[in-house]
């Protein structure tokens, strides 16, 4: 039998060779790119997926890992004609210069949103035992500060964010 | 040998500056921009707008192919094997192991490689792209540390990977030049950057400095920089029938595809290189080995190849910022007017390359002074080549002279910001050229009513909020604008009265796409949604590169000529039976759709209805922008007023930025929301050279230790707060579209400002970048 | 990367069995071990993956946690018993690297990752006595700012990069292990890292094939505060370049009790023993403070690029425990 992922809501074969990561498995192996290589080493953020709602990052993960488990990768938060809302956040508030980061930027942010609704502390939550997290913009660039940007947008990446994080709505769970 | 580059380069240069000084006589209106663009008079069109990004939602949805995107039938990974000596011979490099892995295709060294010439390096030929000009595994020498000496090919990317570690080389070590401080020792060179000795004198400086009231001189120092695009370098390389085709990551699909040409021996038309996203530049998207060897190995193999190098080979063999020693020593009256500028330093190259960091630039422009004394030595290591990173010369010089003014404002006790004022000069202070447009008092002005900067504190050390000591700082940043010859466009209008402008440009990010389609439109009359822009393609017309900050004005001259030639063909196709007829081209203006009388807007016929009664499809037409004698004319520069707020810890010594604005005066801006984003990004990338960016090079060996984005540090979210912007926007009236270059500048003066923040709370001022927590201990 | 058989084991007995071979290598969130095969520094021919292994965090009857091996740091550092009982981890584990890193890595794995120093990592083109014993340290006479002041040896000045270690080096942490006969043990964590003296290819003293099954914090009274203070070259996504773990009760000016660990200056997570000494039972004052960072930093021994630390860290240990003190010092 063969083991199994679901990408995007597809089921997906684990790959043959053990060392093929998450990131190459959706990128070389399922033709999805919108995952992006930065660094292969865990060092910039651009590989950054969902599985089942936690944003890691797939450049540090074997594919074989996640037998049973639910990925989302970009191509699965919205198209180009279907726009996820933090995804029309980022062009309104342009919140990327070259687009090679955004994916992960986009990815991680959602992930993000979880975890300050779930409670999850950071660096600079003043109140551990809070058991709410505003979601101010120094939690916001905490939070973020494992995407990396070259381009310098930072930002506008948090304006975006901002938006729908203070929208009030909870972001909708992405396309399965 | 780069002796005898130098040589070629300043009679070139010498012949360049011949002309220039014709150029400089000449009147106004013999000279590209001598009549203003008639752009600049449009205020309530498309240009200027903040139109959201065109290629937003497939660069949001990962919908946009980057060069490691587009598979190939039979595609093979590459993965490469890098030196680990700086200097020497290959005594034996055993692949034999490599081969018989898993997978493998084949293993590529220069014993099998095919042979191709040297690349022509950058600035040697116009369409130049190499970084160096070393022979590409074509021989058994080892020229740095980190040079490819194998490349694997293989099925997939993990056995290609794997078999890397496979390959034995073995070495006969040279004795490498890899120690800056003996290289200096044994001699120094004056550098030549574009033809020109970067030498200059006026007046006796040292002199002057000796006499005058007021002075300081002091040294500085900035560290080798890497441009650490997110993307990496990434080419797909293919061989069909005859032609090479690469999809590549790059900021000059033109050059690559001519540079290639040359050392494949092939026609230029042979050659096709693709480039339609770019995951960031800052001057590092050029040629490098990387798309020689997979084009290599392509051939070798007979399939294509795609190679994308690993961070650490981004490291290893795409080159990045030099290092500097600087000095700077500026004299002053009692009234702060300069009597002296002295900028001199060293810094270090290869003798493969003609890029000497050209850290006095800024300096020739920014302030008035009686006399000058400006000179850049260059000693030539053993290394990787060093080359362009966002704002050559001017990110580091302005480190420099800038704190230098901040210094001197101290010496004096004139507050820093007036000292800028009180030296403003009237003309190019050495040049003697008139200023195209150059409103610095006004962004100095404007800057610092908006920043608060009469609450600063002249004393340092004064303000403190806990922990933590807050100082301000400002300092002047600027960057000249450029336009490279060679800028060609095609302008193709269809019955449908839509409009492709074709043009062999790049979008790495800067918002090309978005505002040239804006500017097009305004040009032709027509909605944005009626005009497509063309680009990063090498068979496109022109040569353009997306570097200097020229690539606005290139393919901005080179669209007015376009446009001028079609709107002749247009009014010859119009014919009699037009209420255009008997006009000429001076004569008419594009609105709706179509043309007009420029006195006279209701003589009018659209694109469509001329087309149509011609009964043609379409009508296309080519125009190359003329020669760029315009920045021997004028002295054409940008400005920014920089100003910083910072913190820094009394416990730790961790500096933090709390508050940022740039003030510019950067001619016109095209579109507001990306040229905000451009400018935030220079100062942030400003940000991280003043903090914390430095490209550790072991001089021991000359090998890079930091060769990581964990090891390298760039600004993260948390270390960039929200930086305010504002410009003049006032449209410099001898540049396309009124517009100058905005990729840069951001960059520039960023340091300084900073530097001198550090310094006004802390008391220390720290001349050696980047400024870590241990300097302020 | 290597070639590998990878297998996931379902529970602590079946992670044994399957670890019986000499090339195993257990695999937690991968975050450390995925990048160092990708480097060939690290080349097991077999991975056991432990991430499905059992383990929650649970109350011990003594009143501290027991947690398992497995469990994400992000778990751990958002449990509401961490985060109101231990905060000295909460703000540790949230310190260290990325959001997304810390909800891959395991407790077990962050232990066990090795040493960032450039060298080590620079597999091809330097010389490292941690990758090779007997070839050498580049970092000597190289780029060492980030490199050990304390317990450091000729051959090795690398630092252990953990900020979570650091904590349960202040909490007096105890580790779990299960070895390949199925023998079980546990260790002080302070015990778990050794110096690098002779051998500083071996990180740990743990036995070959041995697994860390969980860690327990033991009680902490709540008279006690705790807090994690980290320095770094940047705001975030950085390494220390020093680190405070303290844990500090203080009563009437009186210290009754006091923990102190350092990261970023040693081999292993950094119990500063001298300067709790110096401390306990003493009063809370900026003197005390000063007089016992000093003592430990006493037998520091810097090198050109790193000795900054010395000052940084005798600085960090003063500002962490006044803030502790708080109105009591």
């Amino acid at each position: 039998m063969t083991m199994t992922m679901t990408v995007n809501g597809s089921p997906v074969s684990l790959p043959h060779d053990a060392r093929v990561s998450l990131l190459d498995l959706v990128r070389e192996h399922l033709h999805l790119p919108g995952t992006k290589k930065g660094c292969n080493q865990g060092a910039c953020g651009a590989c950054t997926v969902l599985v089942d709602g936690e944003r890691i990052l797939s450049c540090l993960a074997l594919a074989v890992q996640f037998e049973g488990r639910s990925v989302t990768t970009i191509e699965g938060v919205g198209t180009p004609g279907a726009l996820h809302p933090l995804q029309a956040a980022f062009i309104e508030h342009d919140g990327f210069q070259c687009g090679y980061c955004t994916p992960g930027q986009i990815c991680s942010a959602i992930g993000m949103a979880q975890e300050i609704r779930r409670g999850v502390p950071s660096h600079v939550t003043a109140d551990l035992a809070a058991p709410d997290i505003a979601p101010t913009r120094d939690e916001l660039r905490e939070r973020m500060s494992g995407n990396l940007c070259r381009c310098g947008t930072h930002n506008g990446i948090i304006d975006a964010i901002a938006e729908i994080v203070s929208a009030d709505v909870l972001l909708p769970e992405p396309a399965q | 040998m780069s002796i005898a580059k130098d040589a070629k380069d300043l009679a070139k240069g010498m012949l360049q500056g011949l002309m220039g000084k014709a150029v400089a006589m000449a009147p106004d209106s013999w000279i590209p921009g001598g009549e203003p663009d008639p752009l600049i008079r449009v205020r309530h069109g498309h240009v200027g707008k903040p139109v959201s990004r065109i290629d937003g939602p497939l660069k949001v949805a990962g919908a946009a192919p980057f060069a490691a995107e587009f598979p190939m039938e039979g595609m093979v990974y590459a993965a490469l094997v890098y030196s680990t000596i700086a200097k020497g011979r290959i005594l034996a490099i055993n692949v034999a192991q490599a081969e018989a892995a898993p997978g493998v295709r084949a293993v590529m060294t220069y014993r099998n490689a095919p042979r191709i010439a040297r690349p022509p390096v950058f600035m040697s030929d116009q369409k130049a792209a190499g970084g160096d000009d070393l022979p590409v595994m074509q021989e058994d020498f080892v020229r740095w540390n980190g040079e490819p000496v194998a490349v694997v090919l293989a099925d997939t990317q993990e056995q290609a990977d794997h078999a890397t570690t496979l390959v034995a080389v073995s070495y006969e070590l040279e004795t490498p030049m890899t120690d800056f401080a003996s290289a200096k020792d044994a001699g120094t060179r004056t550098a030549v950057f574009m033809g020109q000795a970067l030498h200059q004198e006026i007046g006796d400086a040292e002199k002057a400095l000796a006499a005058a009231a007021f002075r300081v001189d002091s040294h500085y120092s900035t560290p080798r920089h890497s441009h650490n695009a997110i993307e990496l370098h990434a080419v797909t390389a293919a061989w069909i029938g005859g032609v090479l085709r690469l999809h590549d990551a790059s900021q000059l699909v033109a050059h690559t595809a001519w540079s290639l040409g040359q050392m494949f021996g092939i026609p230029e038309d042979k050659v096709v290189v693709t480039s339609p996203f770019v995951g960031g530049g800052f001057g590092g998207k050029c040629l490098w080995q990387h798309q020689v060897l997979a084009s290599m190995a392509a051939k070798l193999v007979g399939r294509p190849v795609r190679m994308v190098l690993s961070r650490e080979g981004v490291y290893r063999i795409v080159g990045g910022r030099a290092l500097t020693e600087q000095r700077v020593a500026l004299a002053a009256d009692a009234e702060g007017k300069l009597k002296a500028v002295v900028h001199t330093g060293t810094t270090a190259k290869t003798a493969s390359n003609m890029m000497a960091e050209p850290f006095i630039v800024a300096t020739r422009s920014m302030y008035e002074s009686e006399t000058f004394k400006l000179d850049v030595q260059v000693v030539e290591l053993d290394m990787l080549a060093n080359t362009f990173m966002r704002a050559p010369g001017e990110a580091v010089g302005t480190f420099a002279l800038e704190c230098a003014m901040d210094e001197l404002a101290e010496a004096l006790d004139i507050d820093p910001v007036e000292l800028r004022i009180r030296n403003e000069p009237e003309m190019d202070p050495t040049s003697g050229l008139p200023f195209s447009s150059r409103n610095v008092v006004e962004a100095w002005r404007t800057g610092a009513e908006r920043f608060g900067w009469s609450r600063r504190s002249a004393v340092p050390g004064t303000v403190r909020d806990g922990e933590w000591l807050v100082g301000m700082g400002c300092a002047t940043g600027t960057y000249p604008y450029y336009r490279m010859p060679g800028g060609a466009a095609r302008i193709t209008l269809n019955a449908e009265g839509r409009a492709s402008i074709d043009i062999a440009a790049h979008e790495m990010g800067m918002g090309t796409a978005t505002a040239q389609t804006q500017v097009a439109a305004e040009r032709l009359g027509l909605p944005m949604g009626a005009v497509s822009f063309h680009y990063g393609d090498s068979t496109l017309p022109g040569v353009v590169l997306a570097g200097g900050s020229q690539q606005t004005a290139s393919i901005g001259a080179s669209v007015i000529a376009a446009h001028r030639a079609l709107v002749k063909e247009l009014l010859a196709m119009a014919g009699n039976d037009s209420p255009l007829a008997g006009l000429k081209p001076d004569e008419v203006a594009s609105r709706d759709g179509g043309l007009c009388r420029i006195d006279d807007p209701a003589r009018h016929e659209t694109y469509v209805s001329i087309l149509s009664r011609a009964g043609k499809g379409s009508i296309s037409a080519e125009g190359e922008a003329p020669m760029p004698l315009e920045t021997q004319h004028w002295s054409m520069h940008s400005h920014a007023a920089m100003f910083c707020e910072a913190r820094v810890n009394s416990v730790t010594g961790e500096v933090r930025i709390a508050r940022f604005l740039g003030s510019f005066d950067c001619g016109r801006i095209l579109n507001p929301k990306t040229a905000a984003s451009q400018l935030r990004g220079g100062i942030i990338m400003g940000l991280g050279l003043a903090l914390m960016e430095e490209t550790q090079f072991d001089e021991r060996n000359g090998r890079i230790v930091n060769a990581s984005l964990s090891e390298y540090h760039v600004p993260v979210h948390m270390d960039v707060p929200d930086i305010d912007l504002i410009w003049t926007d006032i449209a410099d009236p001898h540049t396309p579209m009124g517009a100058r270059g905005i990729g840069e500048i951001g960059i520039t003066g960023t340091a300084a400002a900073v530097a001198n923040a550090v310094y006004n709370a802390t008391g220390k001022r720290i001349r050696d970048l980047p400024i870590t927590l241990d300097k302020l201990l | 990367m290597r070639p590998f058989r990878y297998s996931r084991a379902v529970d602590v007995a079946d992670a044994v069995r399957l670890a019986g071979s000499p090339g195993a290598r257990y695999l937690g969130g991968g975050t450390n071990l995925v990048d160092l095969m990708r480097e060939t520094i690290e080349q097991p021919d077999a991975l056991v993956d432990v991430t499905a292994m059992p383990g929650e965090i649970e109350e011990t009857p003594e009143g501290g946690l027991l947690i398992g091996a497995a469990v994400r740091n992000t778990a751990l550092a958002e449990h509401p018993a961490v985060r109101t009982r231990y905060p000295v981890l909460s703000r540790a584990i949230v310190a260290g690297a990325s959001a997304q890193i810390r909800n891959m890595a395991t407790l077990g794995g962050n232990l066990l990752q090795r040493t960032r120093c450039a060298y080590f990592y620079d597999n091809h083109g330097s010389r490292c006595n941690k990758r090779q014993p007997g070839q050498g340290c580049d970092a000597l006479e190289g780029f060492h700012r980030n490199h050990a002041i304390l317990g450091a040896s000729a051959a090795c000045i690398a630092v252990h990069p953990s900020d979570m270690a650091v904590a349960l080096a202040a909490l007096d942490a105890v580790v779990h292990l299960q070895g390949r006969n199925g023998s079980v043990r546990s260790l002080p964590v302070t015990d778990l890292h050794r110096l690098p003296g002779e051998r500083p290819d071996v990180d740990t003293l743990l036995e070959p094939g041995e697994l860390i099954t969980a860690i327990e914090l033991p009680p902490l009274p709540a008279t006690l505060r705790s807090t994690y203070r980290k320095v770094r070259d940047r705001s975030s996504y950085a390494f220390a370049l020093v680190s405070v773990a303290a844990v500090l009760d203080i009563a009437d000016g009186e210290i009754r009790d006091v923990r102190i660990a350092l990261g970023g200056v040693a081999h292993k997570p950094w119990r500063a023993t001298r300067a709790e000494s110096v401390l306990r039972g003493g009063s809370g004052t900026a003197a005390a403070f000063a007089a016992a960072a000093d003592a430990e930093l006493a037998e520091a021994r810097p090198l050109p690029g790193n000795a900054f630390k010395i000052e940084l860290a005798r600085r960090t240990i003063v500002a962490v425990l006044r803030e502790l003190a708080g109105d009591s010092a």
